[in-house]
This record gives structure tokens, C-alpha cells and sequence, in this order.
């Protein structure tokens, strides 16, 4: 079962005088529980791709859909509700705020449901100890590695248990052992925890570990080979 | 309160600014305050003056005397209940550097027609029963560390010589409009000592009716109009407003220097906001990645200005009232009853209220209408 669809969507946007045609009529299923690895090369769309399946970006024409969600015809404010919901997203230069602790990181998309103190404090536990941080959950970005911010990132990603965890080169920033840490985590997301992940990166280890891996070049979707078991 | 960790570790990011900002917003409050505690001092005074009490003075002028023989002519007025007058005296006192008022006073008359000056009885009897007594306001007894029974020599300006008083009772104000920094002394001692027999400063009137105060003063200007002093008589409050008003411009002036205050700080206060939110441009975006609506990042930011604002409001507010409290400020008894009211509280506080809003609304709209797209690319 298709948990994204993408139907005919065109993307375009005007630099300077001329106008760039990202996407023209890309059409795509994302089905429930996949990993998935977006790869191509820069200026290609896979970031655009995320955006607008995160509902950060609109397509000029087409239409995307999230389980029942069509997040291309959703307003901002509709958008920001289901995303707090339903997306979580994990960025190349990890972006964490620097004036929260890790706890506090993580802490941070529950803030927008109705659960108490207690229980977000409960769920931040949780999700540290998936990413195997919970002895740094005092900590602040500038006392963890790399890699542990990384993790912290994908915490908050997963703290309020999206549908859809969507990663934009998620170890371009990392080491190569940090790197191996954050792609063990996405695989345990997905296998043990049933996650869909969509992840766009340039890494081929990390292609590796998706099932499905697609190809961008150009606007043009390819599907270079299917996932190893 | 749950997103109110968030604000405090955004406003703890550059402490330094944060705080520097919140000082300027505190000062801001403290001059605003001050400035207009000192417009309102001048009004209270000027407002102040018993309803039935008319002032007669010259009608050349506060300056020029009149016969002390009018009294008992001023008595004579129907209507007219007491009289009693007095004459500026202007002495100086040591280096004269502190400033005081002092004058020369039908002793008893004037009590009589001053309730509002409490002064203990054996200390009233005292005075009275000694023509070199003086009665002294109670913050002079601070102000000098003079004590009851101490003999001070005023150096006169106006009236040449050494006058050696002695200190018989300390009045104490019921009313804050007046001055507690004053001394008076008998007018019979000035009379006799000054060489210029019969001269009277002004004369206040107590009459029956409030009422009939219009009657009473024409009727008074009216007995003199042909003779050599004509008098110019008024209530005691139009006469206490003539002295305010000579300070007409400079509350305009206190009010200009006092909103420029406001708006200067308004501009560091925005600057601050802006440079604060341009910094976060990155954080933003990524807040309204993980689902912050556009209007809650605007409510958040206008919090954190709400937060700088409020507090340095409360600062300077609140320094400015207890600070002349504790002190027992009046400016050298030119500003009697110097307090913050709770008037000027509030319009600072609406102040504060305004700067909040002015100084947020742009950081704010900037973090609402920040494309996350752009941004995002910005910093990737």
C-alpha cells in the first residue's frame, strides 16, 4: 500500500529572468514501511522532492499525497499541524538548536500536543534511549560529536511517531564510523519499529541499506535497483 | 508556560545583549517616570490650595509689598473669617549651597489658618511664645542635622545681616503638596529687626464660603483699586497654579525629553529584536519544519520582546517609585510630595506595552513570513 503518491507533479521556479523547470509530470509511489533512498546529482530535485512531500514546498501542478493527507492542496497553517504529526524530518547539518539541551532538542515537537510534562518527558526517554543517548540527554549540542547529534536529531524526528521520517543527507556531515551509527539506527527504525524512511543522500553506503533505491537526474526518476533482502 | 523554557534560552543566547537591552528599556522607564513625576509634582502643587482660602498680593507684583495695615481691613470684608500674612525672607544658611525656602509669618494667624501643618503642641507654644523662634519643616532636621533648641543663623539676602533663630517645633505636612522643606520664623522679629516697618508680603484670606470667592476677592481689590498698594487677590490654588505654570515650558520639556527617551530605546529595543531574529533565521525554519505554526513562531517572538520590555519596564517602574520613596526626594523642597503615582505607573506601563509591540511586530513578522524553503537553503 502507497503511503506517498505522487501524481504528475510539475515543479518550476524563476532564477533571475529564466525559469528552471525542476519536475515535469514526476509521478512516484512511496509504499508504507519502505526504506527508500532518493540519490542524484546536485541541482537534480531530491531536495525539492522532500520538501514537497513534507509539505515545505508546493508543487506548481500535480498532486502529493500522505496516507490521507493531500499536503499539496493543504494551507500553511494545515500543513505545520500534520507535519507535527505525521513527518518527521532529519537535516544534512543536523540543526539542533544550540540553547536547548539535548532533552529539550528532542522535547520540542511534543511541545505542539496536548501531552503533559510528564508524559513528553516520558516519550523524550524513550526516544534517546532508541537513539542511545540517554546518558546525554543534559547535554548541549556543543558537548555531543557529530554523530550524537545526528542521533539527536533523528530523535526528534521519531519522538512523536511519524508516518514518514524523511532525511536530507543525513550522514553528508558525518565520519565514516558516525556514518555506520546513523544508518545501523534508520535500518532499526524501519525494520524494528516499521518506519517509512525516505532518505536523500549521496552516499552510496547508505543506499546500501535502503530497499528501494531511485535515481534523479534531471527531473527524470529512474529506478536503478531493488532493494538487497 | 510549556514553550516558556524555549523563550528563556532564546533570550539567553546572547546574555550580554539581553541584558544590556533590558538595562536601556529599565532606564528608559526610570527617566519616563522621573520626568513626569516631575510634570505631575508641579500639577499637584498647582492644584493644591484650601477652597476657602484667597491669596491678596500686590498687583505689581509678588515682589512689591503691601501695608501690614491692610489687616485688619481684610477683616473687615464681609465674608472674610481670618487673615493672616507673610514676607519672603530668602536667607541662606551656612554656604548656602542647599537651598531652602524660609520666610517670616504672622505666627499665630498662620497656624490658625494651616491645619495642614502639624505640629506638636508644646512645640506650637513654644514658638509662639518666642519672637526669635523658628518652626522648621522635618526634613530640614535631616538635611542640616538640626535638633530642637539649636540656635541657626540665616544670612539674609534681601534683609542684610546675621539672623540667629532658634529652633522651637518641627511641622510635619498632612498634605503632600506641601513642602516640608521650609522655615518660618516670627514676622514681628523681621518687622522690628529689618528697618522697613509695615511691609507685608501677601495676605491669605479664610472665608466663610467657598462660594462666595469671586465676591470676597473683588471686594477686596475693589477697597484698594484707588490706593497706593492695589491688591490682587485670587484663590490660593490660582495662586499656587501661577508658580506651576512659571514651569509651563519645562513640562513640556519634561514630556518631549521623556517620550525622545522612549523612542530612542524603542529603536535599540527593535534593533536588538531584529538582529536576534536574523541570527535564527536557520532555527526558524526548523522549528516550522517539525510543525510551529507561522502564527505561533509571531507569538513567540512577540513574547520574547514582551519579556525585555516587561522586565525592564518593571525595573525602571519599580526603581523609580521605590527609590524617591526611600529617599524622600523633593529637589530641594521645589517639588514637595515628589512620589510616582500610580497614573505614571500605569502609562509606563502602557508604554512598556507599545514598545513591546513596536519593537516585536517586525522580528516577529519576519519569523511568520519566513519562507522555510529559502531559508533552509540559506543555511544548507
Amino acid at each position: 500500500m502507497a503511503l506517498v503518491e505522487i501524481r504528475e507533479v510539475h515543479k518550476s521556479f524563476e532564477r533571475e529572468t529564466e525559469r528552471v523547470d525542476i519536475f515535469t509530470g514526476l509521478s512516484l509511489d512511496i509504499e508504507q514501511g519502505s526504506f527508500t533512498a532518493l540519490m542524484g546529482p546536485s541541482g537534480s530535485g531530491k531536495s525539492t522532492l522532500l520538501n514537497m512531500i513534507a509539505g515545505l514546498d508546493r508543487p506548481t501542478r500535480g498532486v502529493i499525497r500522505v496516507g490521507n493527507a493531500e499536503v499539496s492542496s493543504m494551507s500553511s497553517a494545515q500543513l505545520a499541524g500534520w507535519r507535527s504529526q505525521h513527518v518527521g524530518f532529519v537535516f544534512q547539518q543536523f540543526n539542533l538548536l544550540p540553547v536547548l539541551t539535548a532533552f529539550q532538542n528532542v522535547e520540542l515537537p511534543l511541545l505542539l500536543t496536548r501531552l503533559s510534562k510528564t508524559e513528553r518527558g516520558e516519550r523524550v526517554k524513550i526516544a534517546l534511549g532508541v537513539v542511545g543517548l540517554q546518558d546525554r540527554m543534559h547535554h548541549y549540542p556543543r558537548q555531543l560529536s557529530g554523530g550524537q547529534e545526528q542521533r539527536t536529531a533523528i530523535a526528534r524526528a521519531i519522538v512523536a511517531d511519524p508516518t514518514l521520517v524523511l532525511l536530507d543527507e543525513p550522514t553528508g556531515q558525518l565520519d565514516a564510523k558516525s556514518s555506520q551509527e546513523v544508518l545501523n539506527l534508520l535500518t532499526r527504525l524501519n525494520e524494528e519499529f516499521g518506519k517509512t524512511i525516505l532518505v536523500v543522500t549521496h552516499d552510496a553506503h547508505a543506499a546500501e541499506r535502503a530497499k528501494r533505491v531511485l535515481h534523479l537526474d534531471k527531473g527524470t526518476l529512474l529506478e536503478r535497483e531493488e532493494a538487497l533482502p | 508556560m510549556k514553550f516558556f523554557p524555549l523563550l528563556l534560552a532564546n533570550l539567553g543566547r546572547h546574555k550580554r545583549r539581553t541584558i544590556l537591552t533590558m538595562l536601556s528599556v529599565a532606564l528608559a522607564m526610570f527617566l519616563f517616570a522621573s520626568l513626569r513625576t516631575v510634570v505631575t509634582t508641579l500639577q499637584r502643587t498647582g492644584e493644591f490650595g484650601g477652597a476657602n482660602r484667597l491669596v491678596s498680593m500686590s498687583a505689581s507684583g509678588f515682589m512689591v509689598f503691601l501695608p501690614v495695615s491692610y489687616a485688619n481691613r481684610l477683616q473687615a470684608i464681609p465674608g472674610v473669617d481670618k487673615v493672616t500674612w507673610a514676607n519672603w525672607f530668602g536667607g541662606r544658611y551656612g554656604d548656602g549651597k542647599r537651598f531652602f525656602a524660609n520666610f517670616a509669618v504672622d505666627a499665630d494667624s498662620y497656624l490658625a489658618m494651616y491645619p495642614e501643618m502639624s505640629v506638636p503642641a508644646d512645640q506650637k507654644e513654644a514658638f509662639l511664645r518666642d519672637r526669635s523662634g523658628a518652626l522648621i519643616g522635618a526634613r530640614l532636621l535631616d538635611v542640616f542635622g538640626w535638633r530642637v533648641g539649636q540656635n541657626v543663623t540665616l544670612i539674609g539676602t534681601g534683609y542684610p545681616g546675621d539672623w540667629t533663630l532658634t529652633i522651637r517645633g518641627v511641622y510635619t505636612p498632612t498634605d503632600p503638596a506641601i513642602s516640608d522643606d521650609a522655615l518660618m520664623f516670627h514676622w514681628d522679629l523681621l518687622d522690628e529687626r529689618s528697618g522697613r516697618r509695615g511691609d507685608a508680603g501677601w495676605y491669605i484670606l479664610q472665608i466663610d464660603n467657598p462660594g462666595n470667592a469671586a465676591t470676597v476677592a473683588r471686594a477686596v481689590d475693589d477697597m484698594f483699586r484707588s490706593s497706593s498698594a492695589p491688591t490682587k487677590t485670587g484663590t490660593e490654588q490660582a495662586f499656587n497654579a501661577s508658580f506651576a505654570t512659571m514651569w509651563g515650558n519645562v513640562s513640556l520639556l519634561m514630556n518631549t525629553i521623556g517620550m525622545a527617551v522612549v523612542f530612542a530605546i524603542l529603536l535599540v529595543t527593535a534593533n536588538a529584536m531584529m538582529m536576534s531574529a536574523r541570527e535564527r533565521t536557520s532555527e526558524i525554519a526548523v522549528l516550522k519544519t517539525i510543525g510551529f505554526t507561522d502564527g505561533r513562531l509571531f507569538v513567540l517572538t512577540m513574547l520574547e520582546a514582551g519579556l525585555i520590555t516587561v522586565t525592564g519596564a518593571v525595573l525602571g517602574l519599580g526603581a523609580a517609585k521605590l527609590l524617591y520613596k526611600a529617599s524622600n526626594f523633593n529637589a530641594m523642597g521645589f517639588l514637595p510630595g515628589f512620589d510616582v503615582t500610580t497614573s505614571t505607573l500605569l502609562l509606563g506601563a502602557a508604554i512598556a506595552l507599545v514598545l513591546m509591540l513596536a519593537s516585536g511586530i517586525m522580528p516577529a513578522l519576519r519569523a511568520a513570513r519566513l519562507p522555510v524553503v529559502q531559508a533552509l537553503r540559506t543555511v544548507e
